[in-house]
């Protein structure tokens, strides 16, 4: 996966992440990596291995142990988005690279700076996304005594990292954080860290850092064995309802457009995890949207009815399969993975093949000699298209309904428009109301499931647009009222920025997704998730430099929209939603995926 | 649920300003029917067909006569590390998260600067070992890991202090187990024993009639017999040779 992952999105001219020495033998090479220059101290060799590494943003707040860090970048080409909180600097690193396909940088200083990234630092780790976090530390001498806002980083880390170091001296610094940025993408990618004590970074050295590369023996093999692969073809063919699940791997690994040539090449049918959504266009007749729980009845009831399953980059999360013993309970499984520890961790592969899924896909069309015979299969998949269709009340009267809003919204944007999520029933909405077409538009807390990821999620999405010479690209963020309060801080970034985003509040004076749950599971105790304090959204939008807009209309709905989407700049509009509202369909927790429940009273 | 249900609202007319979905019309633009069946008449849950298949907790499909669970065993895995600063709390980390059921861990040099062994005895089922050692082989230092086949040597050392009232009997006893006597005072004897899990559990039954003081013990640790490498890809190392590797 690496070397496609290693690629930055915008095709065409970049060669693989090679290093900047390959890069300094070959004059020629078109690579934007860059040999590392002269330095005369470690927080310029800090600084020389990330420019040197590709690195081109950085999302941070200052601080006294980070301070020589920063000095260094006074005089770089990166850019530096200054956050209002390093939770957002987390978040906006991550998003920022969902969005360009490379490593997202963050930094914060000792203490209390690094403890404020473990939140953003934890949801990359979950979503596999690669993000180099630096956290400045206390002098050498003073580490282990308490000292002023010192934390044990490496340790507080340690679980929820790929890998983390303690750098170890000025001369070493600068390859330490070379190789902790080649790491985070080098197979499965996720977050790395390195804890920079000041005297490291203060310390005089004139060595220039060598070549950014990965640790030996992390960047694994991209092709599966070739055997293994006869084999899986061969269950392929021979399938009568053979099903494709697209996970988030397929958009890490780059490995859409292979995705859809599989698919569409033996006319396969495709559901995706909810990382997954934009590996596979939803409005391909192929298409039965994504799984899960509260994912679409139909791709849920042809999990339950394959018989051969071809799983690409992920790895069966709970939320994904429901009950284990429920799940594609008649099917043989197929798993491509680049990560072999994935294999037959939660479900058990009957085919393993580990390796790149782009490449892994590509051995698996050329393997495949003739179409499985699943005519009937898709006939039956369309059926169930048709009997379960996403679908939600809309009474003549008010309240708004949110689904409506994700609706209005996806029709006056195009298909390359970024929309980035908080937690809650609005996540599900804009994952369900929206039809995602393009791998890296859709960019949400899957695996931790924070709230509060959504502002400074969609300022990093942004940033990254910017960067990659997309500007053109709307960014659209969908929040709860709960998760906005959580991270709006942020907002303050964006009008400072004159970043062009705009935030879709679906207010529903409700910690929603708990209330559902409360409805559903405890008897409508509604204990500690009615938030009818809110602020006034519109309003607190103004005081920070922003357009607010407030809607409780149906009919105010699309001249919202649209003036929202015209504006340049930040934008927030405050919809307030029915808060009665429920996610569904929904397969409750631990539940069978064929027994989703479509209204409340099946729950 | 609190207030009514969508069901009760479902019947809107063409009032409905909600585009169709199939539909071109742009957000707000007018009333617009929806065709889309709505919950209240599709099939419920139990109306729905079900396969009669079933996986289980490891997620292997199972006959529905036949159900194959698997037992647990105990299984000597070996790692080579990188002698770094946390390599031991990252793995024991990774062994207590994912709840292994971790018997003992041991850890020492080996014949090459900056490696170090580490042996860990697991009580688990065969894909749980597979996991542990799938996992523990993503580490970053972690050079190679792997179960050590089921012949190895295994060995254990045990410290043992007794009560001395009867000096002459531990002594007799601690020869009977290729014990040694490393301190005798007054009141208490030490006594040194290595073994494998069956000697060292024996020898210390036979001791407990002098009354065990206090016990210490290392767990085992293990090498492959004969030129089968310990942890895979393990070449026989001499001192400040590489161990393993190719790259
Ligand atoms: C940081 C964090 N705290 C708590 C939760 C638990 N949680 C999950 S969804 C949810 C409600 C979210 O409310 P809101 O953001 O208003 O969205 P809504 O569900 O109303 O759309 C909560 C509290 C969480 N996911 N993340």
């Amino acid at each position: 996966m690496s070397d496609t992952a290693a690629q930055p999105r915008s095709d065409g001219d970049e060669s693989d992440g090679s290093s900047a020495g390959a890069a300094a033998d070959d004059p020629t090479d078109p690579d934007d990596e860059q040999p590392a220059g002269p330095v005369s101290t470690g927080a310029e060799s800090v600084v020389a291995a990330l420019e040197a590494a590709g690195a081109k943003t950085a999302f941070g707040v200052q601080g006294g142990a980070i301070m020589p860090v920063y000095d260094a970048l006074y005089d770089s080409s990166i850019r530096h988005v200054t956050m209002a909180h390093e939770q957002g600097a987390a978040h906006a690193a991550d998003a920022y690279g969902v969005v360009a396909g490379e490593p997202g940088l963050c930094m914060a200083t000792s203490g209390p700076g690094a403890t404020n990234l473990v939140t953003g630092i934890a949801d990359a780790d979950m979503d596999s996304d690669a993000m180099l976090a630096l956290t400045g530390q206390v002098p050498t001498e003073f580490v282990g005594n308490d000292a002023f806002q010192e934390t044990d980083t490496v340790g507080v880390t340690r679980p929820i990292t790929k890998h983390n170091y303690f750098a170890g001296g000025a001369d070493t610094v600068g390859d330490t954080v070379g190789e902790a940025f080649e790491l985070s993408r080098a197979g499965r990618p996720g977050p790395t860290l390195v804890d920079l004590p000041k005297d490291v970074t203060q310390d005089e050295t004139d060595r220039t850092p060598g070549p950014a590369t990965p640790p030996a023996g992390t960047d694994p093999d991209p092709n599966a064995d070739a055997e293994a692969v006869e084999e899986a073809a061969r269950a392929i063919e021979s399938a009568e309802r053979p099903l494709c699940l697209f996970g988030g791997g397929v958009i890490k690994g780059d490995a859409s457009d292979e995705a859809r040539t599989f698919a569409r090449s033996y006319g396969i049918p495709v559901t995706t995890t909810m990382p997954g959504i934009g590996s596979f266009p939803e409005d391909d007749d192929l298409s039965l949207s994504w799984a899960g729980m509260h994912g679409t009845g139909y791709a849920n009831l042809a999990i339950t009815h394959t018989d051969c399953l071809i799983a690409v980059g992920t790895r069966f999360d709970d939320r994904l399969t429901g009950g284990i013993d429920t799940f594609a309970p008649e099917a043989e499984v197929i798993h491509v993975d680049i990560d072999p520890a994935e294999i037959s961790k939660n479900v058990y592969a009957d085919y393993p093949l580990v390796g790149d899924a782009g490449r892994v896909l590509d051995q698996l069309t050329a393997a495949v000699r003739e179409s499985p015979d699943a005519g009937a299969w898709r006939e039956r998949c369309a059926e169930w298209k048709e009997t379960y269709p996403l679908t939600y009340a809309t009474p003549d009267e008010e309240p708004l309904k949110p689904q409506f809003v994700v609706e209005a919204f996806d029709e006056a944007t195009d298909d390359d428009t970024i929309v980035t999520t908080g937690v809650g029933q609005h996540q599900m909405w804009a994952s369900q109301f929206w039809s995602y077409s393009e791998p890296r538009t859709w960019v949400s807390s899957h695996g931790l499931g924070t709230m509060g990821y959504g502002v400074p999620a969609a300022v990093g999405a942004r940033v990254a647009a910017d960067t990659m010479g997309e500007s053109d690209r709307d960014v659209v963020c969908f929040d709860g009222d709960g998760s906005f309060l959580m991270t709006m801080q942020e907002l303050s970034v964006a009008v400072r920025e004159e970043l062009d985003i705009t935030i879709a509040v679906l207010n529903n004076e409700y910690i929603g997704m708990v209330r559902q749950w409360q409805d559903a599971f405890y008897e409508g105790r509604h204990m500690a998730s009615e938030y009818s304090w809110m602020p006034e959204f519109d309003k607190l939008a103004e005081a920070f430099g922003a357009l607010g807009l407030r809607v409780d209309d149906y009919d105010e709905v699309a001249p919202a929209v649209e003036e929202a989407l015209d504006y340049d700049g930040p934008a927030v509009v405050d919809f307030h939603v029915d808060p009665e509202e429920n996610v569904l369909p929904m397969v409750p927790s631990g539940g069978a995926n064929g027994k989703f429940a479509t209204a409340e009273d099946q729950l | 649920m609190s207030g009514e249900s969508p069901d009760d609202r479902a019947d809107e007319e063409s009032t409905d300003p909600r585009p169709a979905t199939d539909g071109g019309s742009a957000a707000g633009e007018g009333p617009e029917t929806d065709s889309r069946p709505m919950p209240s008449e599709q099939p419920g849950p139990r109306e729905r067909d079900h396969p009669e298949g079933r996986r289980n907790l490891e997620g292997i499909r199972i006959d529905p006569v036949v159900e194959a669970e698997h037992e647990s065993r105990r299984a000597v895995i070996s790692a080579l590390v990188e002698d770094e600063p946390g390599v031991l709390a990252r793995v024991s980390g990774l062994v207590s998260r994912r709840q292994f059921n971790i018997e003992s861990l041991t850890v020492g040099p080996t014949t090459v600067d900056g490696h170090s062994r580490i042996t860990m005895v697991v009580e688990e089922t065969d894909p749980g070992i597979d996991q542990i050692e799938k996992q523990m082989a993503k580490l970053k230092p972690v050079i190679s890991v792997g179960e050590v086949a089921g012949d190895a040597v295994t060995s254990e050392l045990v410290l043992l202090k007794v009560e001395a009232d009867d000096p002459a009997a531990v002594h007799a006893v601690s020869e009977m187990y290729d014990g040694k006597t490393v301190d005798a005072g007054p009141e208490t004897i030490t006594v040194e024993l290595t073994g494998d899990k069956t000697d060292v559990d024996s020898a210390i039954g036979a001791f407990e009639r002098f009354g065990i003081v206090e016990i210490a013990r290392t767990g085992p640790t293990a090498l492959a017999r004969g030129n089968t490498p310990t942890a895979p890809g393990e070449k026989p190392g001499t001192a400040g040779e590489p161990t393993t590797h190719d790259d």
